[in-house]
């Protein structure tokens, strides 16, 4: 699904990625983990097209997708949940999800959003409670699952999470794991960046441990959980 | 399609039975579409009255000005209430457009109706130029940027003297005609004032109905969102700095022409400010708001005609009751009124 190769990035003069590798399968489920300025974001937003790399290729099912823009992605079926979730805050739970679909509705309406929204609704039937409120007035786990629902408005078949646990409750954070799970088991390759190490590892079944801009460790989740290094600097055991 | 599989299970809440099935209604709100355009006939068919019913000439000629005072207020609501992008250069904006309809027609003897669609393109012009470096700066640096691009074109419009007339002003500028029949009192260029603001409030509408619209309101709230789903948020705040400084320049057209006159200070950086109040005061991001903006900014320096020196102060003093009041401003008082009725039946 997804193969990068020695992706190099950051901002201005700062570089921030160091020829970095890293697969996806498709319908695999990867985390990638590492401390708070580690480049999980900066990696995340190249491979969104929220920011050009300087050197380095991002292949999407084959095709070499480095040069294009963040909406040309979406075509490829690559979809970002940003951090922090970024839902637009005075629109309407339906219009969030409108915006994900934003291409599909504009300038031309694509009929099958609708179903696709039923669908969302269906996997998170909180928000078709909250249909017509303000995507602002939502819990942070609401808001979280407003963002995943705004993604898979646009049908992506991988899809990037950026720190999807960041300042939710553990109850919420279980629940948002369980429907990562779920999204992949549905078929859908997902991407995951987390700090939150722990549940990262349960969730996905390959694990990338990514430090000062490098990949520094490989390998399945499970054995990864176990690595004493792993354990010592992300899982705090 | 993979979502539909995951229909039979959900999480997190069981399903409320009371809540109905949402039916997704087509992205533009047909109902607030119809009602929006409707009002907005009945206000312009009704200000049609205004040449007749007016007691005097001069009442006319306010509500020459207002409207091309909606004009200008509307254009600048659109970037800056909807865009979120404060803008401090609109009076220039404005200026050139006056500018270039009236040199046109001055110095190269050509009609105000070249004159027109002329500043309209070169104001959306400069724009495209000005927006390509000034709008990757954000919030105080952007209006930084427009407030420093005022100043140069006030500054071009005071020493180009051999074209502008300089500090003097530009004099001689020929009214709008068909053929003899010349649009030179205020009655006769009602009509013209009436129909273009009515186009102008028009497209503002359409264009906000829009994806590009939805885009812009995306892009206001939050840049990095609205490229996550695929919107260029760079390319939708430049075409709405277009849009927006294009109508400035229709205004400033319609402006020179009207009153066969320009000068430098009426395009100043405080004119510029004075506009990103009354789009505050009128409702900044509301539709209707540059309506109570451009009858505030029409009507309230003739009745203070005699405290010259303390125009601007008791401006920022309403702006501070509204403000207070009504952060939304007066197109957003009823929504307010209608809350705290709401809270108060409760």
């Amino acid at each position: 699904m997804l193969e990068v190769d020695a992706l190099s990035a950051g901002y201005g003069h700062v570089s921030v990625l160091h020829r970095i590798s890293l697969r996806v399968a498709a319908g695999q489920s990867v985390c990638l983990i590492g401390a708070n300025g580690a480049g999980k974001t900066t990696l995340l937003r190249c491979l969104a097209g929220l920011l050009r790399p300087s050197s380095g290729r991002i292949l999407v099912e084959g095709n070499d997708i480095a040069g294009r823009s963040a909406s040309a992605r979406l075509d490829f079926g690559v979809t970002l949940v940003p951090e922090g979730r970024r839902v637009f805050a005075p629109m309407s739970v339906r219009e969030n999800l409108e915006m994900g679909a934003f291409r599909r509705l504009w300038p031309r309406r694509d009929r099958r959003v609708e179903a696709d929204m039923d669908a969302v609704f269906d996997m998170f039937p909180r928000l078709r409670e909250r249909l017509n409120q303000p995507a602002g007035l939502l819990s942070g786990g609401e808001q979280q699952m407003l963002a995943i629902g705004r993604a898979l408005m646009s049908r992506p078949r991988l899809l990037l999470l950026d720190e999807p646990s960041m300042g939710l409750a553990p109850r919420v954070v279980q629940d948002i794991f369980a429907i990562i799970r779920r999204l992949n088991q549905q078929g859908i390759s997902i991407l995951l960046a987390e700090q939150n190490a722990n549940m990262a590892l349960q969730s996905a079944a390959w694990g990338y441990v990514i430090a000062e801009g490098e990949i520094v460790r490989e390998a399945e989740s499970t054995s990864l959980a176990h690595d004493p290094i792993v354990r010592t600097a992300y899982l705090g055991l | 399609m993979v979502l539909a599989r995951a229909k039979s299970d959900s999480l997190s809440s069981p399903p409320v039975e009371a809540v109905s099935r949402p039916q997704l209604r087509s992205p533009g709100r047909t109902a607030a579409i119809l009602s929006d355009h409707r009002l907005l006939l009945i206000v312009w068919l009704t200000m049609l009255v205004v040449p007749f019913a007016a007691p005097n000439a001069y009442f006319v000629s306010l509500a020459n000005m207002m409207l091309i005072n909606l004009i200008l207020i509307a254009s600048l609501n659109l970037l800056m209430g909807y865009g979120g992008q404060i803008s401090l250069g609109h009076a220039g904006f404005y200026g050139l457009g006056a500018y270039v309809s009236g040199v046109l027609g001055v110095k190269f003897g050509l009609g105000a109706w070249i004159g027109l669609p002329a500043a309209a393109l070169l104001t959306g012009l400069a724009a495209l130029l000005i927006g390509i470096p000034a709008l990757r700066l954000r919030g105080l640096y952007l209006s930084m940027a427009t407030l420093g691009w005022n100043a140069i074109l006030v500054v071009m419009f005071n020493r180009l003297i051999d074209l502008t007339g300089g500090p003097n002003g530009l004099l001689g500028v020929r009214p709008f005609a068909f053929g003899r029949f010349a649009l030179d009192t205020d009655a006769r260029q009602f009509p013209l004032l009436w129909l273009v603001s009515l186009l102008v409030m028009l497209a503002i509408l359409n264009l906000l109905r829009s994806g590009t619209g939805r885009a812009l309101r995306a892009v206001a709230t939050n840049e990095l969102g609205a490229d996550a789903v695929g919107i260029d948020s760079f390319r939708t705040k430049l075409l709405v700095f277009v849009l927006s400084a294009g109508m400035a320049g229709i205004a400033g057209s319609l402006y020179v022409h009207v009153n066969q006159f320009a000068s430098p200070e009426t395009f100043s950086v405080s004119n510029s400010i004075l506009l990103v109040v009354m789009v505050a005061i009128g409702g900044s991001g509301l539709y209707w708001g540059p309506l109570f903006g451009a009858l505030i900014f029409t009507a309230v320096p003739p009745l203070l005609l005699e405290y010259e020196d303390a125009e601007l102060m008791l401006f920022g003093f309403a702006m501070l009751v509204v403000l207070i009041a009504s952060p939304t401003g007066i197109a957003g008082l009823p929504a307010i009124l209608r809350r705290w009725l709401a809270s108060r039946r409760s």
